[in-house]
């Protein structure tokens, strides 16, 4: 499928969701209560079949967090890219990982690191940052850390 | 030299006579005393019926630990690919002795601390570098082992230089620095050997 029919069949399968075609791929910007379903719907359906999630990671704006996934197909080599605003106080969204079993540590790493809750994740905990870290999300922007960072 | 030679089709290549060389040979060899190149310390005299050697039992032991340092296979990060190019055919650091890399500190001498080193590896390294016999050797390759480097401001989890960890014999600036780069703080560690002058060896308590 080239970009025009991907455009094509996510207005279909969600209406509401944000086309944008300025980066190097499609990406979409959608609501989180919108993603597990899009989600199946983009695994499953035999036309855009997205059987990769190469890339899960988070941005923290200072306003507000975004969720980043980049999919891939496999078999009919094309690319999405799905974005999703996250309240900063409030961060939570459904899990994937049993749609991309790769998600599962992922996931993780996303919310140690921004502090996003992913609803019904299996086994959501500390990643690699050590024991007893929990509360505090270094990659968020206002993190502080007097006795090991030294700020510029 | 004959017509059919195999290595005949070098023309300029003479053929050396070594009886003619023992015989031209000087009496004494000029062998000076220098800690500071890789010829072996001491003066050679040459006496009927075979030379004598004259030298220092600490010089010759410092010169044989020189020429055969044992890195350990050691790399957090990009500057690791440096010193794995380093360690192959291209740049090949066994010109200068240092080809037995060992996957265990128990038999390594010298650790070549290539990358990044988080407080999480910090436990680790200091645990290596115990576990490494006596003498041993540091070598802080790049930016990140000798002060964090780009991870020195607004970093949470990088060490400030891995010499908060364990001491270290050499530093080499680059990020990553070259093989070359690499190479020369490897043959300055040897000098530093040579000349008695690395961390280990002023430690070491000088008997009476």
């Amino acid at each position: 499928m080239n970009n025009e029919q991907i455009k094509i069949a996510i207005a279909d399968l969600l209406p509401s969701a944000i086309i944008e075609e300025s980066s190097e791929w499609l990406t979409i910007h959608i609501e989180p209560v919108d993603w597990l379903p899009l989600a199946e719907k983009l695994r499953n359906t035999a036309e855009l079949y997205f059987d990769y999630l190469f890339c899960l990671t988070c941005v923290d704006w200072k306003s507000h967090l975004t969720m980043v996934y980049h999919l891939t197909s496999t078999f009919h080599r094309h690319t999405l890219v799905v974005k999703s605003k996250l309240d900063r106080d409030d961060a939570r969204i459904e899990t994937v990982t049993m749609i991309w079993r790769t998600a599962e540590f992922h996931e993780r790493e996303v919310y140690e690191l921004f502090g996003v809750n992913f609803l019904h994740h299996p086994d959501l905990r500390l990643l690699i940052l050590p024991d007893g870290w929990e509360g505090k999300y270094p990659l968020r922007k206002d993190f502080e850390d007097p006795v090991n960072i030294i700020k510029l | 030299m004959g017509k059919y030679s195999p290595v005949g089709a070098l023309k300029n290549v003479k053929m050396v006579d070594f009886s003619k060389i023992s015989k031209e040979m000087p009496k004494i060899l000029p062998l000076k005393q220098d800690h500071e190149t890789a010829v072996f310390p001491g003066e050679v005299y040459n006496t009927p019926g075979g030379g004598i050697l004259l030298s220092k039992l600490d010089n010759v032991i410092n010169w044989a630990r020189s020429n055969s340092l044992w890195p350990l296979v050691f790399g957090t990060s990009c500057c690791a690919i440096e010193m794995m190019s380093t360690a192959s055919a291209k740049y090949d650091w066994s010109r200068f002795g240092f080809e037995v890399a060992r996957a265990t500190p128990r038999q390594a001498d010298v650790i070549i601390i290539a990358g990044t080193i988080v407080n999480k590896m910090a436990p680790v390294l200091k645990r290596l570098y115990d576990q490494m016999g006596d003498p041993k050797y540091v070598i802080a390759m790049g930016a990140c082992a000798t002060s964090g480097g780009p991870f020195f401001y607004n970093t949470y989890s990088v060490v400030k230089g891995a010499d908060h960890i364990i001491p270290v014999d050499v530093y080499i600036a680059g990020c990553p620095p070259r093989p070359e780069a690499l190479l020369h703080a490897m043959i300055t560690l040897q000098e530093k050997i040579r000349k008695g002058l690395t961390r280990e060896q002023i430690r070491m308590p000088k008997p009476e």
